[in-house]
């Protein structure tokens, strides 16, 4: 992204906000039952699987992570210009009763999140479901709230922000992009 | 992120290059590159999870409508079509020849502008005339799938042969696949050759002089006229149907004849490669193309095709459906 784009947490202190999120998730639930994790594709996957590392870390060992594919589930794709690639649903447990937290990297207007309640929901009934994102930039279309939240950051509408996460990435890092100048646009 | 919107031009950061599908409609294999092919595959791929799941339903078609144009007669193909849209959450209407307006005079165009003056996006057409789904994409603003015209193409089917065999194989590279019998008249064959020589497989014509056309060796394949003399050097054998419908000049001698020259048996199947996977288009003739043994047999993988048919019709709907006018 060139020059333009800012450094908001570095290698070591995006580590730290995943551990710290894993703390939380897992606060408590030692009696509890298991926490099965859900990334939503792309990033929040390798998101999920660096939470499970930092659970067994924390004594919880072979935590469950599968992947949701919410392409098909958007509300936005009748406007599609390019039309998405599947990378697809792999969800290795039986959602029916299954404590579920979504794991992805950025929450922003919510729609994703929409969608992937809905695909989660049609593979079974899960006991519950939460979310865990590792940055909350604002910006809500529809009422969906974290229950986990790594950074909260403040952003304009019209920035993006990058995160970058091992393996998926060379290294870890929050990145913020301004936006260019130009007219208003709206965030989706 | 993927919170960005699907509006915005290709975002940087979605991971491997998506393959930009920019068709509006799947005529043939003959048309497509090996790129395109391996993206209906590996879309395929996705779809296949959904068929397993309890609810097998995405809402991504929602609004959609999916006509089936049939002016010959189909029951696997139409079902597939049918119960591939309903998935996607498209609303899917059949339109047949014999109960319509054709056999009062009208025409094949006029039929299907009606169909779509109702509110139209895909039109799934099967026609005894080579090339009237091409000819139809001329004159409707519908995407078109052809779902068979005449000896031509069936374009679905060789998808879902190459997925069965991708799924089996892992690959083509180095693979020898015998088409075996009617290949004059298997649109289902011509499908085949495109798809398998696109993807880097041998490809063998087996079958009698009079149902091999002269010059499929120009294409790049080998024929052969007895299938015990290429048995041995196949991986695959797709076993094509005789069809009695097409069939009245008597091309070969006698059914048992055929059998005895062409027939899968278990005799066939030993002298075979250990891991031969044998795949039939449907609906197979028992005791005329294969024996019910072999049909039903370790090597066979006639069922999968059928689940693999409807993973890939399900991919083509979605890939075609990304191309309409109300998607742009």
């Amino acid at each position: 992204m060139g020059s333009r784009e800012v450094c908001v947490r570095d290698e070591g202190e995006t580590a730290a906000l995943v551990a710290e999120m894993a703390r939380r998730i897992w606060a408590g639930a030692e009696d509890a039952p298991p926490v099965r994790l859900v990334g939503v594709r792309a990033r929040g996957v390798p998101l999920a699987e660096r939470l499970a590392v930092e659970a067994a870390r924390l004594g919880f060992e072979g935590v469950a992570v599968g992947a949701v594919d919410i392409t098909l589930y958007r509300d936005d794709l009748d406007q599609a210009r390019r039309w998405p690639v599947l990378r697809g649903t792999d969800i290795p447990f039986d959602v029916d009763g299954a404590d579920v937290v979504l794991v992805d990297d950025v929450l922003f207007t919510g729609r994703t999140i929409r969608a992937a309640i809905n695909a989660v929901c049609d593979l079974g009934r899960p006991s519950r479901i939460r979310l865990a994102v590792l940055v909350d930039r604002g910006g809500r279309e529809l009422p969906i709230q974290p229950d986990v939240v790594g950074l909260a950051l403040e952003t304009d509408l019209r920035d993006r922000v990058q995160v970058r996460l091992r393996p998926f990435d060379p290294g870890d890092e929050i990145a913020r992009i301004p936006a260019p100048p130009g007219p208003e646009r709206s965030p989706s | 992120m993927t919170t960005a919107s699907l509006a915005d031009p290709a975002p940087a950061d979605s991971g491997p290059a998506p393959f930009a599908w920019t068709r509006k409609h799947l005529l043939g294999l003959e048309d497509l590159s090996r790129e395109e092919i391996t993206a209906v595959l590996d879309t395929a791929e996705s779809f296949s999870e959904v068929s397993k799941r309890s609810r097998k339903k995405v809402p991504a078609l929602q609004g959609r409508v999916v006509f089936n144009l049939f002016f010959e007669n189909s029951t696997r193909t139409r079902t597939s079509f049918s119960l591939a849209a309903k998935r996607l959450s498209a609303d899917v209407q059949d339109f047949s020849a014999s109960v319509s307006s054709i056999s009062k005079g009208e025409t094949f165009i006029d039929t299907a502008k009606n169909i779509e003056a109702m509110g139209c996006d895909v039109m799934v057409v099967r026609h005894p005339t080579p090339g009237a789904p091409h000819l139809l994409s001329q004159h409707v603003q519908s995407s078109i799938i052809n779902a068979g015209d005449g000896a031509h193409e069936h374009p679905t089917q060789g998808l879902l042969d190459l997925m069965t065999i991708r799924r089996a194989k892992g690959g083509f590279e180095g693979l020898t696949v015998a088409l075996i019998g009617d290949i004059a008249h298997s649109r289902v064959a011509r499908s085949n050759i495109w798809g398998l020589l696109k993807l880097g497989a041998k490809v063998i014509l087996c079958g009698p002089p009079t149902l091999v056309p002269r010059g499929m060796e120009r294409l790049g394949c080998e024929v052969a006229y007895r299938l015990d003399d290429v048995l041995h050097r196949c991986d695959v054998i797709n076993v094509l149907r005789i069809q009695f419908e097409r069939q009245q000049r008597g091309l070969f001698p006698s059914v048992g004849e055929y059998s005895q020259f062409y027939m899968m048996t278990q005799e066939r199947v030993k002298k075979a490669k250990d891991d031969l996977l044998i795949l039939a288009p449907g609906p197979i003739n028992r005791g005329v193309e294969l024996t019910p043994e072999v049909a039903d047999g370790k090597h066979s993988a006639i069922l999968d095709q059928v689940s693999n048919g409807l993973a890939v019709r399900m991919a083509v709907l979605y890939l075609l459906s990304g191309k309409m006018p109300a998607g742009e």
